[in-house]
């Protein structure tokens, strides 16, 4: 056994509304820059719809995440040999025009113009070149399914859809969508880190945060390819690869990161899961229908005293641990089983977990009254205009069940809200419904508050780093009290 | 005096200023050790720069040092004609490869406006040694051949005698002016080198190939904790 802790993240989807403040957060904390301004480290995407870069879940373009082939698990377009082989010309490297040209607007012209019959616009200009460009599209082009000709019918995931069903998706009166929005999700296995042939990629060991030394990057743009998220990202200005940092100077310091904490929906969920290192090796080679399953299993009961002591036996830190306990994301992700993590088919065991959203629920309207009471507890999940099957090629690697059991459980959590507040639907009717998804009141409760009343404290829940204790786990304290101290990257000496 | 300066002077310049300056950006300055890549704003005649360069130059490259390492196994293998004509024929098709991929390169970053965003004077003064320096190369073969066994006789003493810090350059003055612009020109490359983006080639990752795939790094040393309890 080998305990190790990892901070993770729940997004919870019926609660997003798409309103992009993640996305502004971190790109005014980190990526408005030169070279990076095409960068999302957050982005919001609407699904069905192609997003950010163009129709990224397109895996034979594109040649991200892990591949098994037999009884092998290999990188789809990177690795020791293809890397290397493709290391003077990348066939699978996205380019700028799959993201987006940056631009900005000739503002000047606006006051500058001479005086004329029409009034004088700001044209816009690339970031790039400076020069004017006509917009042909950009990020977010796909909002809310604008130019779903272009983009949500052309939705990668479709394709465990048949011709009519996507059709279906279409019809003015069953039109459907939801949010997703994305970060890094500091995977278990990270497929960016495997491909980087500098090796300047690496995971920390405390936090598990994924993090690319810029010493050390060496812009041979692998983990752009390998990456199946897309979400390392190239900068053409300084010649490095960057990505999510998960704000690791705020984590450190106790706080949350950016888009977390700025996220109007109050979506987002923060928190600490121990996991045994020793399992992943066999999650990773599991066929397609277990790797969630053995993903969960590989994360551990923090309560469980024989992990802890293991937990401890690793140098993981007291507060750590008392993190895992509170966390939310244990809550969510082990606890209840609500939360999954999207396209596990990429075999990178990602860190971040959906709640797929419940939406909409189609009720009845009988007699000028809607109601969602069914005949039976759930006929309506099945009536559900996302279907199934498309949120199964999200989120659960095409196991129908899985997603229809998360939902039973959320619609169980609603009919018993209704019972207890509205109050017009029978005891026994609830009793019922909870019943079949094996879920006790109190637990319901519980979901409810997490879901809906929860406070700032409840959604996060990070430790701060111990960097002092760092030091004395590796050196005297007192030698190192004489010697060069924060802010100097090297000795301060003089001589030659 | 030209003589001296040009082949025994200069080769010394080139390879202490490149060991030297190198050296000194490795440990000082990594950060801008490495090639500035601009297959993300231009990606489609990059592939047919940038692959036949770079197969081609590797190749030729590895011919000349293979030349300069064993001269008597190359004399002795290329004593059978056939062979001779087979590595020459080879030689001179990796060549033009390495000079059409140049050529294209050039082209790129001269008319691409994307591209030129990120190019420097740099760019395109090593991009112009390199050309003449493959253009004289593929000269060289085209018109003085069995290049192969003369460079195994004549040129590879005159290398030698510079390792050996015993300069002889008796070889080389009575070279034709192309293959002894190749000579000057190379070692001009060697001295700009660590200053242009060609010093990427110094930091080639082959340590990838036995690295493990995952790596995680702690800011303590968990092998002490974990023993110590
Ligand atoms: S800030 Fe929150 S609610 Fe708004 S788009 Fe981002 S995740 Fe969704």
């Amino acid at each position: 056994m080998d305990i190790r802790a990892q901070i993770s993240m729940v997004f919870h989807l019926d609660k997003c509304i798409g309103c992009h403040t993640c996305s502004i957060a971190c790109k005014n904390v980190w990526t408005d820059r030169k070279g990076a301004e095409y960068m999302w480290w957050n982005n919001v995407e609407t699904k069905p719809g192609t997003g950010y870069p163009h129709r990224w879940e397109d895996q034979e373009d594109y040649k991200g995440g892990w591949e098994k082939k037999g009884d092998k698990v290999e990188l789809k377009g990177a690795g020791k040999f293809r890397g290397l082989k493709n290391i003077f010309h990348n066939p699978s490297q996205p380019v700028m025009d799959d993201y987006y040209e940056p631009w900005t607007y000739k503002y000047s012209d606006l006051i500058d113009s001479p005086e004329g019959d029409d009034q004088p616009t700001a044209r816009p200009v690339s970031l790039i070149t400076g020069k004017h460009i006509d917009l042909k599209s950009g990020p977010n082009w796909d909002d809310d399914l604008s130019g779903s000709e272009i983009y949500a019918k052309n939705d990668p995931n479709f394709s465990v859809l048949d011709k009519q069903e996507q059709e279906d998706l279409f019809k003015l009166e069953k039109m459907v969508m939801s949010y997703l929005p994305r970060i890094c999700n500091h995977c278990l296995n990270p497929a960016c880190l495997a491909s980087c042939p500098s090796g300047a990629i690496y995971k920390r060991g405390e936090d598990g945060v994924v993090l690319i030394n810029q010493e050390v990057c060496r812009a041979w743009r692998m983990c752009v390819t390998s990456c199946p998220y897309k979400k390392s990202y190239y900068n053409w200005s300084s010649g490095k690869s960057e990505k999510c940092i998960l704000c690791y100077p705020r984590i450190e310091a106790g706080e949350v990161p950016a888009c977390m904490h700025s996220c109007v929906g109050r979506i987002r969920y923060l928190g600490v899961l121990l996991y045994d290192a020793d399992k992943l090796e066999s999650v990773v080679h599991m066929d397609e229908n277990k790797l969630i399953d053995g993903q969960m299993d590989a994360i551990v009961n923090p309560h469980d005293p024989e992990i802890i002591e293991q937990a401890r036996k690793n140098g993981i830190h007291d507060s750590m641990i008392e993190a895992a306990q509170k966390s939310p994301i244990y809550k969510w992700v082990k606890e209840w089983g609500l939360a999954l993590p999207l396209h596990a088919e990429y075999r990178t065991i990602p860190m971040l977990f959906y709640v797929p959203p419940l939406l909409p629920i189609m009720g009845n309207v009988s007699e000028n009254i809607y109601d969602n009471k069914n005949e039976t507890y759930f006929t309506s999940i099945d009536q559900c205009r996302l279907p199934i099957k498309y949120l199964a090629g999200l989120f659960s690697a095409g196991d129908e069940g899985r997603i229809r059991h998360v939902l039973k459980k959320l619609m169980a959590v609603r009919i018993h809200r209704r019972g207890e507040s509205v109050g017009d639907i029978e005891k026994e009717y609830v009793a019922g419904a909870l019943k079949e998804v094996g879920m006790s009141p109190e637990m319901g409760e519980a979901i409810y508050k997490l879901s809906s009343l929860c406070t700032f404290e409840e959604r996060f829940v990070v430790p701060a780093s111990h960097r002092e204790e760092a030091i004395e786990m590796t050196k005297m304290v007192l030698e190192q009290k004489g010697e060069v101290g924060f802010g100097f990257s090297d000795r301060p000496d003089r001589v030659l | 005096m030209l003589n001296l300066f040009l082949f025994v002077i200069l080769p010394y310049v080139a390879i202490i200023l490149e060991l030297v300056v190198s050296i000194y950006r490795y440990y000082n300055n990594s950060y801008k050790f490495s090639s500035l890549s601009s297959e993300f704003l231009e990606s489609d005649q990059l592939f047919w720069g940038s692959v036949p360069f770079h197969y081609g130059i590797i190749t030729i490259l590895l011919g000349h040092v293979i030349g300069f390492l064993f001269p008597s196994h190359v004399l002795a293998f290329g004593a059978v004609p056939v062979r001779l004509l087979i590595i020459e024929v080879t030689a001179l098709i990796f060549g033009l490869l390495a000079l059409f991929g140049l050529i294209m390169l050039v082209k790129r970053r001269m008319t691409d406006p994307r591209v030129q965003v990120v190019s420097t004077k740099m760019d395109f003064f090593i991009l112009i040694l390199l050309l003449l320096q493959v253009a004289s190369g593929v000269g060289t073969a085209v018109m003085y051949r069995w290049g192969m066994n003369w460079y195994a006789i004549s040129m590879v003493p005159y290398l030698k005698s510079l390792v050996f810090f015993k300069p002889d350059m008796s070889y080389v003055a009575s070279m034709p002016w192309m293959v002894k612009f190749h000579i000057v020109n190379a070692f001009l490359i060697i001295a700009v080198l660590p200053f242009t983006r060609l010093l990427h080639f110094l930091v080639l990752p082959v340590h990838y190939l036995w690295r493990s795939w995952q790596v995680v790094i702690w800011n303590y040393d968990r092998k002490k904790i974990r023993k110590s309890k």
